[in-house]
């Protein structure tokens, strides 16, 4: 990133920060979390501690960070070296991707930047210029991917809930600040458990590892396989639903199951972890040793607010967390398709300069589609 | 504490009260090594550790507790007491097993015990203060806390134990009483084997050095050599492709190629070249991060469940048997 565009974005994030102070806070027990933060074409500052509001104010205004993290982890000693920390217990977080969810990159919101001669395309194998294979995804906004996004953070909610026992009032939901959602548990009964153990809670969310057993076959005795009910809870009504589309059709279906055989059953239930399993970041969940975006804080792959979602449906978050003003600016953009913020549509942009508000002259710098002029 | 019968401790030997026991009766070792009438016991507890190391569980008479002298709760001590003596390590890991595996079969008769409510509950004491797992009774089959099921479960490998494969309701997994016992085996097999590894060990008691002397040579049957193949194995391929085609290889597919290649002995500097195709290659930060690997810390290769985890995993069939990457092309000789 160039000289000027690090100037306008550390200033234009200092400002943020300056006006709302109010949405940064340092997490409970913030003296046991470890804090971090990113500068403008900098490394990571880890190993931080801070004990108040007030000192991760200062430290907004005395670094001017692209990016500001805390770790969901409580530790003995959060600012000495990873090895000498000492974890205690950790919140339990997920993180759901638009790009996890959708699968296949749309043409419609995605573009590509070629990692050897920097020209930025629409969605091809290949870039244009100079036929390279190095290509770096930029994705614009979507309300689609957005809403399928959403649809999975519901879905996740409620086996949290009715499987996991986690009580509903103490699930918080953030927006990413970029294209997700962050689900935080704190404080529950899982505080305590390690890599291992939230690894299984990971598969067991995405229907990963499921063998036929669990859903009644017998592999040796096919004919005394007991299949799910349409009403049963848990992963067995979700895979009862699936196989029979509707209640009636059980005895039609297992039969058909039992004369397709065991193997066959496997391969389908294969199909349904890509189908009905949660697409949750596994490794997000599974660290427990990461530092996670700080709620209020701004994400520099958008320039858009990671910010609490108090209701999910009603929630957009080109408006919501759009905090940056719309005082007009110059910039060289070359962005060949449209997005849209604050419920305004710009571009497509041509390799020219435009003159725009500055939170989306902020978010096309951010996406790398544009400098200041 | 559990407060525990003659027959409770004839089942459970290992639960503290067993050694306090064998004091309360005012027995010495020597008199194990010299009286004629004891010897019977010595005899028997060298048969317990015979059939452990073969693999089986050493059958209970019960009715030989019923003397004076129960039998096996004194066989047991013993035979802790022999180990002891031998210092085998190979001989205490599968003592403790088969005796893990023989308490099992007790805890699981009294969880379904319905005649007897006091030994139902009994269990279900012993579960929670020696694994710290709150297990309740519900109508047909138990029910046990997601994370304290967790915390045990992952020590498995078959999928059967996985989470995913399990009824899981309101936070809590249901099993049957069979499995409740099993989920705790290779606790109770740990806290069996902690507790002899732990023992002080005694001097040798006269009468006894033909019974150690016997174990230590059959300690050597035991003793596995291995070697080991230089081929990578498929996972640490597959990241070598990706880098090499330049392509993006995750954060967690370096991370285990880094921590393979690094175990297996080589330096960061042979590591670092490999990732010099990677559409995001910065010299400085791959040197950076391979120094933080192989620094004090000391990272370990990453399980063969988290590769899967991880969707790094494509197993062929030298993989059936290991649990880390870096165990693939190790064979017994």
């Amino acid at each position: 990133m160039n000289e000027k565009d690090v100037i306008l974005l550390e200033d234009t994030f200092k400002k943020f920060y300056f006006d709302h102070f109010e949405l940064l806070h340092v997490p409970e027990n913030s003296i046991q979390r470890e804090f971090g933060f990113q500068k403008f074409n900098g490394g990571m500052n880890r190993h931080i501690s801070l004990k108040s509001d007030k000192e991760l104010h200062l430290l907004l205004m005395q670094n001017k960070p692209s990016d500001v993290y805390c770790s969901n982890a409580c530790y003995s000693f959060p600012n000495l070296p990873m090895s000498e920390k000492n974890w205690l217990n950790a919140d339990l977080i997920f993180d759901i991707d638009a790009k996890d969810v959708t699968k296949k990159n749309q043409p419609e919101n995605t573009l590509i930047k070629c990692s050897d001669c920097n020209e930025i395309s629409n969605l091809t194998n290949s870039c244009p210029n100079c036929k390279s294979t190095k290509l770096a995804i930029i994705t614009l906004t979507s309300s689609e991917s957005i809403q399928s996004t959403k649809d999975e953070v519901k879905k996740l909610n409620q086996i949290l809930i009715d499987e996991l026992g986690v009580n509903p009032e103490s699930i918080k939901i953030f927006f990413s600040g970029n294209e997700g959602f962050h689900i935080y548990v704190p404080k529950s009964e899982y505080q305590n458990i390690g890599s291992k153990e939230r690894a299984e809670i990971v598969d067991y969310i995405m229907f990963r590892g499921a063998i036929p057993e669990t859903f009644g076959i017998k592999k040796f005795d096919l004919n005394k396989s007991i299949f799910p009910k349409f009403d049963d809870g848990g992963w067995n009504g979700r895979i009862a639903k699936q196989l029979y589309r509707i209640k009636s059709d059980r005895s039609k279906v297992s039969q058909e199951i039992i004369s397709g055989g065991y193997t066959l059953f496997q391969k389908r239930l294969e199909e349904f972890r890509h189908k009905i399993g949660i697409q949750i970041d596994p490794n997000v969940t599974i660290d427990i040793h990461r530092i996670f975006r700080l709620p209020g804080s701004i994400n520099s792959k958008s320039g858009l607010v990671k910010i609490f979602v108090e209701n999910i449906n009603k929630f957009d978050p080109y408006t919501d967390a759009c905090f940056i003003d719309d005082e007009k600016v110059d910039v060289h953009a070359n962005c060949p398709i449209s997005f849209t913020l604050k419920n305004t549509k710009f571009g497509p942009y041509n390799n020219e300069t435009v003159s725009v508000p500055k939170f989306s002259a902020i978010y096309m710098i951010c996406k790398g589609i544009a400098s200041s002029t | 504490m559990v407060d525990l019968g003659t027959d409770e401790i004839v089942k459970y030997p290992f639960l503290d009260e067993a050694g306090k026991y064998l004091s309360d009766k005012g027995f010495s070792l020597e008199q194990f090594g010299s009286d004629p009438d004891l010897k019977k016991i010595v005899e028997n507890a060298f048969e317990r550790i015979i059939t452990a190391s073969e693999g089986r569980i050493f059958k209970s008479d019960l009715a030989s507790n019923n003397s004076a002298l129960p039998m096996e709760i004194f066989s047991f001590l013993i035979a802790v007491i022999l180990l002891k003596l031998s210092g085998m390590n190979t001989l205490i890991r599968r003592f403790s097993l088969a005796e893990a595996r023989r308490a099992e079969k007790f805890l699981e008769k009294d969880l379904i015990n319905q005649k007897d409510v006091k030994k139902s509950k009994q269990s279900l004491q012993i579960l929670q203060e020696l694994f710290s797992v709150t297990v309740q009774k519900d109508d047909e089959h138990f029910t046990i806390p997601i994370a304290d099921y967790l915390k045990h479960a992952i020590n498995f490998h078959e999928r059967e134990w996985k989470l995913i494969n399990r009824r899981v309701v309101s936070g809590k997994v249901h099993l049957t009483s069979h499995e409740t016992v099993r989920l705790v085996r290779k606790e109770l097999d740990r806290h069996i084997f902690n507790k002899i590894s732990l023992s002080s060990s005694p001097e040798m008691i006269q009468g006894f050095e033909p019974y150690v002397q016997k174990l230590r040579t059959l300690a050597k049957k035991f003793e596995v050599k291995t070697v080991e193949s230089t081929e990578f194995p498929p996972c640490i391929k597959h990241a070598i492709e990706v880098l090499e085609k330049g392509e993006n290889l995750s954060h967690s597919g370096r991370f285990l190629l880094a921590t393979f290649l690094l175990n297996k002995g080589q330096t960061v500097e042979q590591i670092a070249p490999l990732f010099k195709n990677a559409p995001d290659y910065n010299p400085k930060v791959t040197l950076y991060q391979l120094k933080q690997l192989s620094g004090t810390t000391q990272y370990k290769c990453p399980s063969c469940e988290k590769v899967k985890t991880q969707n790094l995993c494509f197993p062929v069939s030298a993989c059936d048997t290991i649990i880390n990457p870096l165990q693939f092309g190790r064979k017994r000789v």
